[in-house]
């Protein structure tokens, strides 16, 4: 399995199946086969397809570590940069189809209405982080503060999700919010889970850290 | 000069003119669909609209014939939405909570038999089977503007009589202040009834001069047909200045009370769905601002702009002096 990771035609494959959400909501708009109300369908959806992806880019990590797939972490650029375009195709289908670019309905709606917040917040985090996603990105900042940068998709993961909730709880309609809280609970709680299994310090520092052992005199 | 002629004005048909027996029998069925379609032609040219081109019923439910309505108000100019719009973007709940659910579900629905209890306070209670309830009033056909508050708006077609003949013949008492209405909630036929998402069976309900008002509609019918399940069948009511969600569907108990009755979406959310409802761009929704719609079927689809809410959907004129004096950022 690790060996198909590494074929040269996975990361276009995957880069492929990664779009397939898009081309299709792109095909329905232009066939007119998003239903009654093609503007709301879109939004919805795009922002389906970015907690989805959140997902998939949080589950990289616990899949590499429990099935021993390094190669998975060669996806995971691509992956959590897929999440940033549904997110903008998300920001850009309602900042144009539900505001019509009306940037100062746009800002009252932000300010006024607490899940725009919110999600808007979730976007505003992200873009550091999609921004520093290039190789010199990370030689410039140096591991150690990529990586803490780059754990900010917790809070960005809460963020969404919260986001969600809010604008379900409109509608009382709670089923779709909870089966993504589970799914990120999961993952995150995998996190924690192999953090205290592993009791190890943070991988930058294991070349300065005490070493275990019997004292050689 | 007289010259006789042999003819005394008695023309023999030929025997290729003799109505077939079939036919003859049947001609009261033939009379029943032509005033439905005289009815829908006679509305299509009044309105100037070519009732095809407007994507109109496809003919697959029983006919429903109402004449053109005199009510002030009840006919809009706008242009319909698309039968199949009107039909398969729906909140209904009982049938699933995504709008293309109760399309797919709601097949389910047993219409017939079906009986609208009337009860409370009122001098003439009673069970109306729906075939007497149909014919309890005139049908008229009523071109309603409808607004949902989640935004988006449509303009249908319906075909029913004012409530207000139906309350008139019941005879409420003094104390009847608000009368409410329960949709049938059957968990074998409505699978998510059970659903947490609201309380069953789902209740509405209007003050009583909001029920006698000549716009509230009882209704029975859409597109010249009768209610497809998924949009109430086979009785419903409409109040065309309110949110959709006042507007109950396959109704099964009218009853006539003295307090105000609590109503599913006010329940659900008491900051977000008060019991009035009224459509009003200056009253925001929690989470969502009121001042605009989408009218679905615009023509622009992804690109049609949102237009301007109006008071009372646009009924100001007809309803407004209901609400005179009433703080409606209170009573929203």
């Amino acid at each position: 399995m690790n060996k198909l990771l590494m074929h040269p035609a996975a990361k276009p494959l995957v880069f492929v199946l990664c779009l397939l959400p898009f081309a299709w909501l792109f095909y329905g708009a232009l066939t007119d086969g998003l239903g009654a109300n093609p503007a709301e369908y879109l939004i919805r959806a795009a922002g389906d397809w970015t907690l989805r992806f959140i997902c998939i880019v949080l589950a990289v990590t616990p899949l590499r570590v429990i099935a021993k797939l390094n190669a998975l972490a060669r996806f995971r650029r691509m992956l959590g940069l897929f999440a940033y375009f549904y997110v903008v195709v998300h920001l850009l289908s309602y900042s144009w189809f539900d505001m019509g670019f009306e940037f100062a309905d746009i800002a009252k709606d932000i300010a006024k209405r607490p899940f725009i917040l919110v999600g808007f917040s979730a976007f505003v985090l992200l873009t550091p982080l999609a921004a520093t996603s290039f190789n010199r990105a990370i030689k410039a900042m140096g591991a150690k503060r990529w990586q803490a940068l780059h754990k900010l998709v917790y809070l960005i993961a809460g963020l969404g999700l919260l986001h969600f909730f809010w604008m379900r709880a409109g509608k009382n309609n709670f089923a779709e919010v909870f089966v993504y809280a589970a799914i990120i609970a999961v993952l995150l709680g995998w996190r924690v889970w192999n953090y205290v299994r592993n009791k190890k310090p943070p991988p930058s520092l294991a070349a300065t850290a005490p070493r275990r052992g019997p004292v050689i005199r | 000069m007289l010259i006789h002629s042999r003819d005394d004005g008695f023309l023999h048909p030929r025997s290729s003119e003799i109505t077939p027996k079939g036919v003859y029998e049947g001609r009261r069925d033939m009379l029943r669909w032509l005033a439905g379609g005289a009815a829908g032609a006679a509305m299509a040219s009044w309105a100037a609209r070519d009732a095809l081109a407007q994507g109109a019923a496809p003919g697959k439910l029983a006919p429903l014939a109402g004449a053109k309505s005199a009510v002030p108000g009840a006919q809009t100019m706008e242009k319909l939405t698309d039968y199949k719009d009107a039909t398969s973007y729906n909140n209904f709940y009982e049938f699933g909570t995504d709008k293309g659910d109760p399309v797919k579900n709601a097949g389910s629905l047993k219409t017939r038999p079906w009986t609208v209890e009337v009860e409370g306070l009122v001098k003439k209670p009673g069970k109306y089977g729906i075939e007497d309830l149909v014919k309890l009033s005139a049908q008229e056909e009523r071109i309603y503007r409808l607004r949902c508050v989640e935004g988006w708006s449509m303009v249908i077609p319906w075909i029913g009589y004012s409530l207000s003949e139906l309350i008139k013949k019941v005879e409420p008492q003094g104390n009847a202040k608000f009368v409410e209405f329960l949709t049938l909630a059957d968990p074998k036929t409505m699978p998510f009834v059970g659903s947490r998402v609201l309380d069953w069976p789902y209740a509405e309900g209007l003050r009583m001069d909001e029920a006698m008002h000549p716009l509230t509609l009882l209704t029975f019918g859409m597109y010249g047909e009768v209610l497809p399940n998924q949009n109430g069948a086979p009785v419903r009511i409409v109040v065309p200045w309110k949110y959709g969600f006042k507007s109950a569907k396959s109704i099964v108990k009218i009853r006539f009370v003295e307090k105000e009755p609590g109503t599913a979406w006010n329940k659900a959310a008491a900051n977000e769905y008060g019991f009035y409802s009224n459509v009003n761009p200056n009253v925001d929704h929690p989470r969502w601002s009121q001042a605009t719609e989408r009218r679905i079927g615009d023509g622009g689809g992804l690109f049609a702009k949102r237009a301007k809410t109006q008071m009372f959907n646009g009924y100001e004129a007809q309803v407004g002096q209901l609400y005179a004096g009433m703080d409606l950022k209170k009573n929203y």
